[in-house]
């Protein structure tokens, strides 16, 4: 930790005042208070019983490995209100309670700018780092822990927690056990990335009403219902693994009313549906891949103008479904498992189209109870007849050009 | 009738036929675990042929064997044993023949590759299902071989049986589904599964694996009577309780007919 | 005393009357023969004996009691069908192991093994023999038990005259300890070396009954074969009936 802190000598400024149970300043609260703005609060390592400690003036504290917020479940954390510039370094949070009033959280943050939140370690809180009107912030290499056992979702918080907020980088965060890992509404031109948010009890990453913002390089695996992405626009969504969102009515990625968003390299493995699609329009889905998943696209209603290029769909159970209307979505160049067509002309690309809404799919779709037939053997048999004479399922849905050979190395492993 | 058992099992076990299923299994096992799917799908494929291959193969082995000791029966049915006894000893004998092969066939590969670890209740319950299903249509057949001294009359009936359970069957639901569309029919559906063996222990072995999620909605109907250990024990139940529609055809017309 | 006794018993395979209104009676200590032409139903009354076979009218009594339902009776009887056919992979050795274990019978096979020289392929699996050896394999499987009536179907199918010879001396051996046998067979000069009494059927009704001295002298003929022609020509000729070609049929 001492070299640690020579290395980030050059952000600390101003008076250093140290902080630890034998000190002259016995807690945050006091290092805070006596702090002149744009000095350093070191906090040693011990267990400091405080709560509802405020930060109102440009600091930076930074804390030891070992260095101890217990709140006890008698408040909230740390509050940094109505402040510019202030940073937060390796210290650890924990035992925030459920309020059904408040959004108690380990970190608040409201009305802040240039925020940054680094190496905090959170633990067993209802809210993790809550941010409100706020603009310009870092919250990176956090880890925030629950357990939602004994919860449902109204008894519990989420992980980070953005509304009303603008230009915040949060990357390489670890967030487990909450209800949403990362919450978004009304955020914009923010970024997401190299996050891991893994077995929350409902979203790993939820959006609403956001504009602009990217999300790229996360890792969302075992979340209730996946990541849902909803009355956003102009979201990219890059380079992200959904893995194993599974469950009666989980996902890997829910797409509600959304427009003008790029879905690019991201890979879906083992998700009950990969990307339910509830609207979505004017949607680039390039070079996905989509492995084993129950359904890899599913679509709802109100989609539009969509346009599936170069994605993988190898060994899941339904590759394409739609309920309502097919619309004019269209799909080229994708690598489809389950084709079976040639290629004389040795472009790599095969020279009968491919309809990915099989016969089962597309009976599932008619009738959802004709499901109890899954796996069955006269299920096997149609499916085969209908892929060798197709009559039934429909030619709206087609790849006019499928790909012979996957574009990535399809594993299943992640 | 232990005797009959033992007997009927020392002849299938040396024939080739028992042989030959044996390696086709072991050699399925192994080429799918040797694949390296994720286990998961591996157990959708195992889960796909012990479906179709047992009662195949039950319908097979038990018309076959009905026809080939026809007259061997007649001297068994000459001693100082009830005539049941015989014939459902038969039927004992040709089941559990077909369910070491199994066993044997499929639990191999699960046991050295080590699949099992994580999946051994799935494992367990297909292997347990898949004998069961083998003596339910070991049992329809050698009913059907009760019915007719023609061979090959008593051949084809098996044969539709088995093709109707198998296949036919299901596209009656699926048509029946379709014209009820309209309707809430989730519980139709769980009624009609109930019917049909094949069906019955397709639903049992999906609603224990991560698939059973693709059912949605109409899983959910089915979990709300299967997916508790209850109604996991009362499906299972409901498979064993099949045995007794073969015991009681054989009873009946073993109890009648000449030989 | 008769140890099994037929009652008018009928017999009928969907439209082929197999027996029509038979009574006859095997005496303790006998060796009945029953005889006829192909098709005449002989295999269908000892079926009815062993109960393999339900009669649609008439009763069977063994040792005085209704056979109809039960089994047990069968203790007492040593049973060699027409056909043998055994699981083609159990070893000769096993079937003599198999059926004093179904039974629940002490049996003592090693003479007769010994007598038709099975002891060469005792170890060969059912399947790998031939006729022959099929035969007497079937015979010791009946005779080993000891029983008061042995059943035996066309006995003398496939065997090789020593193995006849050997066959005759056995039986006659048998009867002498106070055996009963009831037996089918078509070879006449072995049903005149070896039977007592005779059950003659034609086309499933009995043209006789009684003794074989009896029937040589009442139809004044000398060997069984002219009796048999003789019955046929005269029943027929009291009866108004043609002696018609036997209808094809099998009789498994």
């Amino acid at each position: 930790m001492v070299a640690g802190l020579s290395i980030l000598s050059w952000v600390v400024y101003g008076a250093t005042l140290e902080v630890c149970p034998t000190c002259s300043i016995r807690t945050i609260r006091e290092g805070v208070r006596l702090a002149q703005p744009h000095d350093t609060v070191w906090v040693r390592p011990a267990r400091y019983t405080e709560w509802d400690v405020p930060i109102d003036k440009p600091l930076t504290i930074i804390a030891d490995s070992g260095a101890i917020l217990d709140v006890q479940f008698r408040g909230q954390g740390l509050i940094i209100h109505n402040v510019d510039s202030v940073t937060v370094i390796g210290l650890a949070i924990r035992n925030i309670a459920f309020s059904s009033l408040e959004e108690l959280s380990a970190v608040t943050v409201l009305n802040a700018r240039y925020f940054r939140l680094l190496n905090l370690r959170i633990d067993s809180v209802f809210f993790g780092i809550l941010v409100e009107h706020s603009v310009h912030g870092e919250i990176a290499h956090c880890v925030i822990r629950s357990s939602t056992s004994g919860h449902d979702e109204a008894t519990m918080g989420n992980g980070i927690h953005l509304w009303k907020s603008d230009s915040i980088h949060i990357h390489h965060n670890y967030i487990e056990g909450m209800r949403d890992g990362i919450y978004f509404e009304f955020v914009t031109a923010s970024l997401i990335e190299h996050n891991t948010s893994v077995g929350n009890l409902r979203y790993g990453l939820h959006f609403m009403f956001s504009n602009n913002d990217v999300y790229q390089y996360n890792w969302f695996e075992r979340n209730g219902a996946g990541v849902a992405v909803m009355f956003s626009r102009n979201i990219q969504m890059l380079h992200n693994t959904f893995i194993h969102n599974w469950g009666m009515s989980a996902y890997g990625l829910l797409l509600k009313e959304i427009y003008d968003g790029v879905i690019q390299h991201n890979r879906f493995i083992r998700n009950t549906t990969a990307i339910r699609i509830e609207g979505s329009t004017r949607i680039h889905y390039e070079y996905n891949v989509f492995i084993d998943n129950g359904w890899a696209v599913s679509f709802v209603g109100g989609a539009y103008d969509n346009f599936f290029f170069r994605n993988d769909f190898s060994g899941n159970s339904f590759d394409v479904a739609y309920f309502g209307r097919p619309n004019n979505n269209r799909f080229m160049e994708n690598y489809w498992s389950k084709y079976s067509g040639y290629d004389l002309d040795r472009d790599s690309l095969g020279d009968v189209p491919y309809r990915p809404v099989g016969l089962f799919t597309y009976l599932t779709m008619q009738v959802p109870e004709t499901v109890v037939l899954l796996y069955s053997f006269l299920i096997r048999i149609l499916d085969l007849a209908e892929r060798l004479f197709p009559v039934l399922t429909p030619v709206e849905i087609q790849d006019p050009r499928p790909r012979l050979y996957p574009w990535h190395s399809l594993s299943s492993e992640a | 009738m232990g005797q009959i058992i033992l007997y009927v099992i020392r002849d299938l076990v040396r024939s080739r036929w028992t042989l030959a299923y044996t390696l086709f299994y072991l050699l399925v096992g192994f080429g799918v675990l040797l694949m390296g799917r994720d286990p998961a799908r591996a157990m959708v494929t195992f889960l796909q042929i012990v479906l179709i291959l047992t009662p195949l193969m039950g319908t097979l082995f038990g018309i076959m064997y009905y026809y080939a000791t026809r007259d061997f029966q007649e001297l068994l049915l000459a001693q100082p044993l009830p005539r049941t006894h015989v014939l459902l000893g038969q039927w004992v004998g040709i089941a559990l023949s077909l369910g070491v092969s199994l066993l044997v066939g499929l639990g191999t590969p699960f046991v050295v590759s080590g699949f099992g670890v994580g999946y051994s209740l799935v494992a367990a319950t297909l292997l347990g299902v898949g004998m069961l299903l083998g003596a339910i249509f070991a049992g329809l057949a050698l009913s059907m071989g009760l019915l007719t001294d023609h061979r090959i009359q008593g051949f084809g009936m098996a044969l539709i049986l088995w093709l109707f359970l198998a296949v036919v069957y299901d596209g009656l639901v699926l048509a029946l589904l379709m014209i009820l569309r309209d309707y809430p029919v989730e519980k139709l559906a769980l009624v009609l599964t109930f019917l049909n063996p094949i069906d019955l222990a397709r639903i049992l072995l999906i609603m224990q694996m991560d698939v059973s999620a693709l059912l949605g909605y109409t899983g959910a109907v089915f979990r709300e009577f299967l997916g508790a250990s209850r109604g996991m024990v009362a499906s299972a139940g409901a498979l064993v309780l099949w045995l007794a529609i073969p015991a009681i055809l054989i009873v009946w017309r073993v109890r009648r007919r000449d030989f | 005393m008769a140890l099994v006794e037929f009652r008018s018993v009928s017999k009928r395979y969907q439209r082929v009357v197999a027996l029509d209104q038979v009574s006859a009676r095997i005496l303790e200590g006998s060796c009945t023969a029953v005889v006829g032409p192909n098709g005449s139903g002989k295999t269908t009354l000892i079926k009815l004996l062993m109960g393999l076979a339900i009669p649609d009218s008439g009763t069977i009594l063994f040792r005085g009691t209704d056979i109809r339902g039960k089994y047990a009776y069968r203790r007492h009887i040593a049973y060699m069908p027409q056909l043998s056919y055994f699981p083609a992979n159990l070893r000769v050795s096993e079937l003599f192991a198999l059926l004093p274990r179904l039974r629940r019978q002490p049996a003592n096979p090693n003479p007769l093994i010994e007598r038709f020289g099975i002891h060469t392929y005792l170890h060969k699996r059912w399947g790998t023999l031939s006729g022959g050896m099929k035969q007497k394999v079937s015979l010791a499987l009946a005779l080993m038990f000891d029983v008061p009536l042995y059943v035996l179907d066309e006995p003398t199918n496939g065997l090789d005259p020593v193995a006849t010879r050997d066959l005759i001396r056995l039986l006659t051996s048998m009867l002498n300890q106070g055996k009963t046998i009831l037996f089918t067979g078509h070879v006449m000069a072995f049903v005149e070396r070896i039977a007592s009494h005779v059950i003659f059927l034609v086309e499933g009704k009995k043209y006789f009954e009684g003794a074989l001295k009896e029937l040589l002298t009442r139809t004044r003929t000398s060997s069984l074969e002219e009796a048999a022609v003789h019955l046929i020509m005269n029943h027929s000729g009291v009866q108004g009936l043609e002696v018609r070609p036997q209808p094809v049929r099998t009789e498994s």
